[in-house]
């Protein structure tokens, strides 16, 4: 996946290398800017059996500050923020690939480096009784959830 | 034995005379006979669902997945530009500027059109409340929801924006909205039973064309609706889908 730009950054910033599952490594480019979630949108998005996304809608593309363009073909971890513990996104995987719904608080990484929390809830989507790909969908998180996992999700490193 | 039709109870009664003549247009657009149906509540209408009553539904998004996974039933068409939304609001007197100002224990209005209600707890989220922790009045209209903000005896309500809108202006300064929802890809849709399946082709065909005569137009203005658009299996199970994460 394509390393973050500085030219696309708002602010100061600090520097990281992910290593990303299924994509290789990745230099993201982080603030501390919060981006607050919207009210009444949801945030969709689905991608095939690899975490490859194939739609967005236009809530997805306002928050992230990415293009359709840029979204749809990459990775989904091109949100992939790195305050948050690998063991969350373990969970989601395990708990999807064995056909159940995942739900959690996740803080996602802007393009311009800033981030947004939502509370995500991750689907299989079966046709057929075949895995045919994942539905995300994102809304608003309280506050106070919020915190909680700003408080804890630095322990599960 | 006639063919039966029915459609969510949800629909506006300012719409009523409008399904009935649908009807009528359906039945000399397939030359078959068919019986509209209404019920009165949802659990009614589902009851006669899994009794295998139904043929043709104008079903609630809510109910999609059991008519398309249990029942076999195929999506057709669903109004163009006409989504489910909801609203959040309160009487005009209330403090209230935002939901994370409200509190457990607060009363809230509702009405058993089950995907407006769910919409409407999902923004109730952010300020931490569920149906554990409120006090939840379903109402038998949006109407009388109003009624209950407007006479102090619930403090937040959950409405359809259409039903919102179509409020008298008197009633809608006496209330104030906290949240409006931009959900865009929840729609009710017109489903086919397996029964009609081999209509199909003739029976979307026939409304997707609606609006090329003076007739059909007139059917779809008595529905308010300007046009139909087709809604293919993938379209519906992409809803289905979504309906699923939100019900967590």
């Amino acid at each position: 996946m394509q390393d973050m730009n500085p030219d696309d950054i708002a602010g100061t910033y600090r520097e990281y290398t992910l290593e990303l599952y299924n994509a290789g490594t990745r230099t993201i480019l982080v603030t501390d800017i919060e981006t607050p979630y919207p009210d009444g949108r949801l945030i969709v998005s689905r991608t095939d059996p690899d975490g490859i996304i194939t739609h967005v809608n236009r809530s997805f593309v306002e928050m992230s500050r990415y293009s359709e363009e840029d979204l749809v073909g990459a990775p989904h971890s091109i949100l992939r923020h790195p305050d948050m513990p690998p063991a969350a996104f373990k969970d989601l995987w395990n708990t999807v690939a064995n056909g159940e719904t995942w739900h959690g608080y996740v803080k996602n990484l802007r393009k311009d480096g800033g981030f947004y929390w939502v509370k995500a809830t991750v689907i299989p989507n079966v046709r057929d009784n075949r895995l045919v790909g994942y539905t995300s969908v994102r809304r608003k998180p309280s506050r106070k959830k919020v915190e909680e996992c700003a408080a804890l999700y630095p322990t599960l490193f | 034995m006639p063919y039966i039709f029915t459609v969510s109870p949800d629909f506006t009664p300012d719409h009523l005379a409008g399904w009935f003549i649908f009807n009528t247009w359906l039945q000399r657009a397939l030359r078959e006979a068919f019986h509209l149906e209404l019920y009165d509540d949802f659990q009614s209408q589902r009851e006669a669902i899994h009794a295998d009553k139904i043929d043709l539904i104008y079903a609630n998004p809510y109910d999609a997945a059991m008519l398309v996974r249990d029942k076999g039933f195929t999506p057709l068409v669903k109004p163009v530009g006409h989504s489910d939304e909801a609203i959040i609001a309160v009487s005009a007197d209330n403090g209230m500027t935002e939901v994370e100002a409200l509190q457990p224990g607060v009363r809230v209005a509702t009405t058993d059109d089950p995907d407006v209600h769910m919409m409407g707890m999902i923004m109730l989220e952010p300020a931490d409340l569920n149906a554990d922790n409120i006090h939840l009045k379903t109402c038998d209209s949006y109407v009388l929801v109003a009624k209950k903000l407007v006479r102090g005896e619930s403090d937040v309500g959950i409405f359809l924006d259409e039903a919102f809108n179509d409020l008298s202006s008197m009633v809608k300064r006496q209330l104030r909205v906290l949240v409006s929802s931009q959900i865009q890809v929840v729609h009710h849709s017109l489903m086919l039973g397996p029964k009609l399946a081999p209509h199909y082709d003739a029976l979307r065909q026939a409304l997707l064309a609606m609006p090329d005569d003076p007739k059909g137009r007139g059917v779809l203005s008595s529905l308010g609706v300007t046009r139909w658009g087709g809604v293919d299996q993938e379209e519906m199970e992409f809803m289905i889908d979504l309906m699923d994460t939100l019900m967590v």
